[in-house]
């Protein structure tokens, strides 16, 4: 059991609780799983307008060599993305892979200039730097910026918001990064994000944040969002959840992430597990992460198994709740790749009863980013 | 008049001669957030007090409502199927479970009175 007296809190903490936010423990920190008016208004709100995140809790990481070339050679190393083709000003999503080829954390890798702006996931980001700066020692120098604030405005109103502030940010191009300034404030700003739609991550340091969050909830568009609701839309955009859905046992290829290993990398290899992240390519991996929709109305949540019609068991759920925009439940999980094509029928095993669900498409919901 | 009592699990119980209404508290409505699916038992079905007698759903998660008292399912809130977010809007009321058939109406005894169950609220937080 954490206490709540040693849960580490973001900067915005204090406007959290001001905004009437339930708060809960996640990844060691006190973060709002939701505002007053819930999980679904919130949901609802952020895919029609506006939303913003308090995501502080992730792991913001500078890496520098010599020079650009260096750092991205060196970052190569641990992921099977391709880092030496980023242009600057431009982002990328990878993993941190392990010798079998499973995934110790998934990222954002931009490209700011000369170095690389790593954003790492919550719960690994000490592990994360430990293992960048133990293989990378000699090679680039590693620096975490831990205490920094992010925030992400997501939603069909953001760039409309983000505009008053900083005109360039219209221009900005899906999975581009560049400086802005918020009323005077530097921020690291990407469009980016978490829940399908268009949208930004605003990094600004920790003395800045309750300054740009109330900036940006003065404008009517924009309403705060806790975890809960940065869950359901993640789900219905068909992200994977690290520690969920993707992990040390599961491959980028059986996640369906091949998508994010460029073709030098699958040619040139020289990332850890490329021996089995690349058979996986060239032989289809035994397993995939696929969306299931339950027939009915209960939700499947994490570990439900997942069967055959006749009953034997083929996977089972990493990921699995209520999609508010769907108005149903969802789910994701790994099954059998004979099993993985949409449409095809399988059964949810909740609370000892079988109930009928077929393997769908994702993401569930259409992904709105901007287009470049 | 019909009296109301509560459990620590945050059920209530409206008893009326030898029948009961059973549902969750404006407490637990709110801790669990927005409710999206509800599974009831069976009319004639056999409930034991502090057992399983209902599923509730929030988009987060899922959890089990607890029989009171021991009896027999006479009635279930059919309606709360197609609308599980009545048990957010009006827990006390049109958000009831079931209706139960008293087996022991001395097990009424163990529960809280609502000025109990306030206190016992208070004093999570």
């Amino acid at each position: 059991m954490t206490s709540a007296d040693s849960l580490k809190r973001t900067p915005l903490a204090d406007l959290h609780r001001e905004l009437g936010a339930k708060m809960v423990p996640f990844a060691g920190y006190e973060m709002p799983v939701q505002y007053p008016t819930g999980i679904i208004a919130e949901h609802q709100h952020t895919r029609e307008h506006a939303g913003l995140f308090d995501v502080s809790h992730m792991g913001q990481i500078r890496l520098e060599a010599d020079n650009f070339n260096a750092a991205a050679a060196a970052l190569e190393r641990l992921v099977p993305g391709d880092v030496a083709g980023l242009q600057p000003g431009r982002m990328r999503y990878t993993q941190l892979t392990n010798p079998a080829g499973g995934i110790l954390d998934d990222l954002m890798v931009a490209r700011r200039g000369e170095h690389l702006f790593l954003v790492v996931n919550a719960g690994q980001k000490e592990a994360d730097a430990t293992h960048l700066r133990d293989d990378l020692v000699g090679r680039a120098r590693i620096e975490t910026l831990f205490d920094r604030a992010l925030l992400a405005l997501q939603g069909p109103s953001a760039a409309a918001v983000l505009m008053r502030f900083d005109s360039r940010a219209a221009e900005m191009g899906f999975m581009t990064v560049a400086d802005l300034s918020i009323q005077g404030v530097p921020c690291i700003v990407s469009r980016s994000g978490y829940t399908g739609e268009d949208g930004f991550e605003i990094s600004a340091a920790a003395t800045d944040a309750v300054k740009v969050a109330r900036l940006l909830l003065d404008h009517p568009e924009v309403k705060p969002i806790g975890l809960g609701a940065r869950d359901s839309l993640r789900l219905e955009a068909g992200l994977c959840l690290y520690g969920h859905d993707i992990d040390e046992t599961t491959t980028p290829i059986e996640a369906g992430l091949a998508w994010s290993i460029g073709k030098r990398r699958r040619t040139e290899g020289g990332f850890p597990g490329a021996a089995s992240i690349l058979e996986q390519i060239a032989q289809g991996p035994t397993r995939k992460r696929v969306g299931i929709r339950p027939d009915g109305r209960a939700p499947a949540r994490e570990n439900t198994e997942i069967t055959d019609l006749k009953g034997g068991l083929i996977g089972k759920v990493t990921s699995g709740g209520f999609g508010p925009t769907l108005g149903g439940p969802i789910c994701m999980g790994y099954v059998l790749s004979s099993h993985a094509a949409p449409g095809i029928e399988v059964q949810l095993v909740v609370r000892g009863t079988p109930r009928s669900a077929r393997v769908a498409e994702l993401p569930f919901v259409p992904h709105r980013y901007k287009q470049n | 008049m019909a009296s109301v009592k509560y459990t620590d699990e945050h059920e209530w119980i409206r008893v009326d001669g030898d029948t009961a209404t059973v549902g969750i508290t404006d407490y637990a409505q709110n801790q669990l957030g927005d409710v999206v699916y509800v599974e009831l038992p069976k009319p004639g079905q056999k409930v034991e007090k502090g057992k399983q007698a209902a599923v509730v759903e929030s988009v987060k998660a899922a959890s089990e409502v607890y029989a009171p008292i021991t009896g027999e399912v006479i009635e279930v809130n059919q309606a709360l199927v197609d609308e599980p977010a009545t048990i957010n809007s009006d827990p006390m009321g049109k958000g009831w479970f079931m209706k139960l058939r008293l087996a022991n109406a001395s097990e009424l005894d163990g529960l809280m009175d609502e000025a109990g169950y306030k206190k016992f609220v208070e004093g999570l937080h």
